[in-house]
């Protein structure tokens, strides 16, 4: 099932979703969240804390275990980097189940749920995996689907032990890249856009600051966030302007920060949902974006169509349009390319080229544009469930410091970049 | 070696695919595949053509070394071992003169970290790698 994408809303021209409406989110749980494991208490590894995030969700949608037919997770935890050194005892050791991510057999042995008839454990990363999980209620595969997210943060710098990047030798499709020091997609090739996208618009580095600083406004409004727990001050924006430089002109708040926690999230039937404690968050659509572009860097023209190309999936299978979408969580990790979302979908209005403008404008969320409510990745550390536990909490109005004072009928939210990606259409109402 | 102080870069390894396009940079040549029935060149080096999806109709063309640069960032926190006794290096976007579609990665040997000119002609150039396989660079048109 998970192994093909024919569950996938991938093109365009595939009409209304057959589901639309009939699928709702009724539940959410958030975990404690840390930069990292410290190797030793069982209840804040990623096991525990994913016991803790569905446990949550369950109660939160007033449900029991006994409810739950159908377990839906992703094994892409950002620990699956294999190079990084593991934190405990030395292999051998049969599995790291319940250490560096969850598979839907260890939480159902966990937790002891005896109706589980749906598993999926190998899901994409979460915005298309909240898709997969709309699908699969909407298909029926199963009537009440735990889904949940676990992002893990290992000891150790990113690739720096990746045998790859300490080799004489570039096999594969990297002969024609890593020669020039090409290291990943999301940080190089969205960083040339961003830089493309200056040349073109006439615009610089210094357009992201007021982004940065309101994320980290909203994050430090978010209870459970990992800078209202460990850090909870405001950046400046002198901070940012003076940011560690990491690949010029990126710098490291334009990075969002890796941390170990996991969410948690229940999809039921519209029908089911009727009578559940939460009001519903019904699911209109869900798309999805896959491709790369021509040559050897995807190009912002390339990029602005694949995200042109996802809205206009969206609208078509949600029937709505740019003017109705109230909350909007696109993805900002790294902070470079969110603009393209904005651009793309048009939210309030935003024209290509626009984005740095409308950044420097009232962002704020009891502003007229609140623009990634939830704080995004980089207010609340990379938990990429931040963008639709924020698009439920807004929905039902329990945002709490964050609640936007605009219209919040409707939500927009998914992740991660623009050419590849999986976002979801919430609202209040089912039709 | 590089001319590019501390810079050792990995060598591509050819696979069936590949290897007409590295053999002729080992012969400093620039050869492309070329959909002869499109007429649509392609880079990096593909299985079937991306406009009218046939395998049969590849040959590989010689390319003129001429460019332009697009865009550039400069790396100053790499993971790749062969770039950390570099750094920081630039790292620069090259569009074919003969097919602005067709792009090309560049560190641009001879030009300083961040002083890079954007927009400026630049020509091909070959650099050798850690195993002795030549890679095709860009320069500067000065
Ligand atoms: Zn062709």
């Amino acid at each position: 099932m998970v192994s093909n994408t024919g569950w996938m809303r991938n093109q365009e021209g595939l009409g209304l979703w057959e589901h639309r409406g009939k699928v709702a989110i009724v539940g959410w749980g958030q975990s404690h969240i840390d930069r990292r494991w410290d190797g030793v208490s069982l209840d804040r590894s990623c096991g525990g804390l994913t016991k803790e995030a569905c446990l949550k969700a369950i109660a939160d949608a007033g449900l029991s275990l006994d409810d739950i037919d159908g377990l839906i997770t992703s094994a892409e935890t950002r620990a699956e980097q294999t190079w990084a050194p593991r934190p405990y005892f030395d292999p051998p050791y049969d599995t790291e189940d319940g250490l560096t991510f969850t598979s839907a057999d260890w939480i159902q042995r966990e937790l002891g749920m005896k109706n589980v008839q749906y598993r999926v454990s190998d899901a994409p990363y979460i915005g298309p995996m909240m898709g997969l999980a709309a699908q699969a209620v909407g298909d029926g595969l199963c009537e009440t689907a735990l889904v949940w997210y676990p992002m893990v943060n290992l000891a150790g710098r990113y690739g720096h032990n990746n045998p790859q990047n300490n080799s004489d030798e570039a096999p594969g499709p990297s002969a024609f890249t890593l020669p020039w020091g090409y290291q990943s997609g999301a940080m190089f090739n969205n960083l040339v856009i961003f830089q493309q996208y200056c040349k073109k618009y006439g615009k610089s580095h210094d357009g992201l600051a007021d982004l940065c600083l309101n994320l980290r406004r909203n994050g430090l409004m978010t209870p459970w966030s990992y800078y209202a727990l460990h850090e909870p001050y405001q950046l400046t924006r002198e901070d940012y302007l003076n940011g560690r430089v990491i690949e010029e002109p990126l710098v490291i708040y334009d990075c969002d920060r890796p941390v170990n926690t996991c969410a948690a999230f229940i999809f039921t039937t519209a029908e089911r949902a009727k009578d559940l404690r939460q009001k519903p968050a019904y699911v209109l659509n869900h798309a999805q974006n896959g491709g790369r572009g021509r040559s050897t860097m995807a190009t912002l023209e390339e990029h602005q169509e694949a995200v042109a190309s996802l809205a206009r999936k969206m609208w078509e299978g949600s029937g709505l349009g740019p003017d109705d979408v109230d909350i909007f969580n696109p993805y900002d990790g790294y902070l470079t390319f969110t603009q393209q979302f904005l651009e793309g979908f048009q939210w309030h209005g935003v024209k290509w080229g626009e984005a740095h403008d409308f950044y420097a404008d009232d962002i704020r969320v009891e502003g007229p544009h609140p623009f990634l409510s939830s704080g995004g990745n980089n207010g609340t550390g990379r938990t990429r469930a931040c963008l639709f536990s924020d698009s439920l909490e807004q929905l039902r109005g329990t945002a709490g410091p964050r609640q936007v004072t605009t219209r919040n009928d409707t939500a927009l939210a998914g992740c991660n970049t623009p050419d590849s990606n999986g976002f979801l259409m919430l609202s209040k109402h089912p039709d | 070696m590089s001319t590019i102080p501390g810079l050792e870069r990995p060598g591509p390894v050819p696979n069936d695919m590949t290897r007409p396009f590295w053999d002729a940079c080992n012969e400093r040549r620039l050869v492309l595949q070329n959909c002869t029935a499109c007429q649509r060149l392609h880079y990096p080096p593909a299985q079937r053509c991306d406009q009218c999806g046939s395998a049969d109709n590849f040959q590989w063309k010689e390319v003129e070394g001429k460019g332009h640069i697009d865009v550039y960032m400069v790396i100053r926190d790499s993971r790749i071992r062969g770039f950390r006794s570099a750094q920081p290096i630039n790292f620069a976007v090259i569009t074919l003169d003969e097919d602005p579609g067709i792009n090309f990665l560049s560190n641009l040997p001879g030009t300083p970290p961040g002083e890079v000119p954007v927009g400026a002609p630049v020509e091909l150039i070959f650099e050798e790698t850690s195993t002795g396989q030549l890679v095709h660079e860009w320069q500067v048109v000065t």
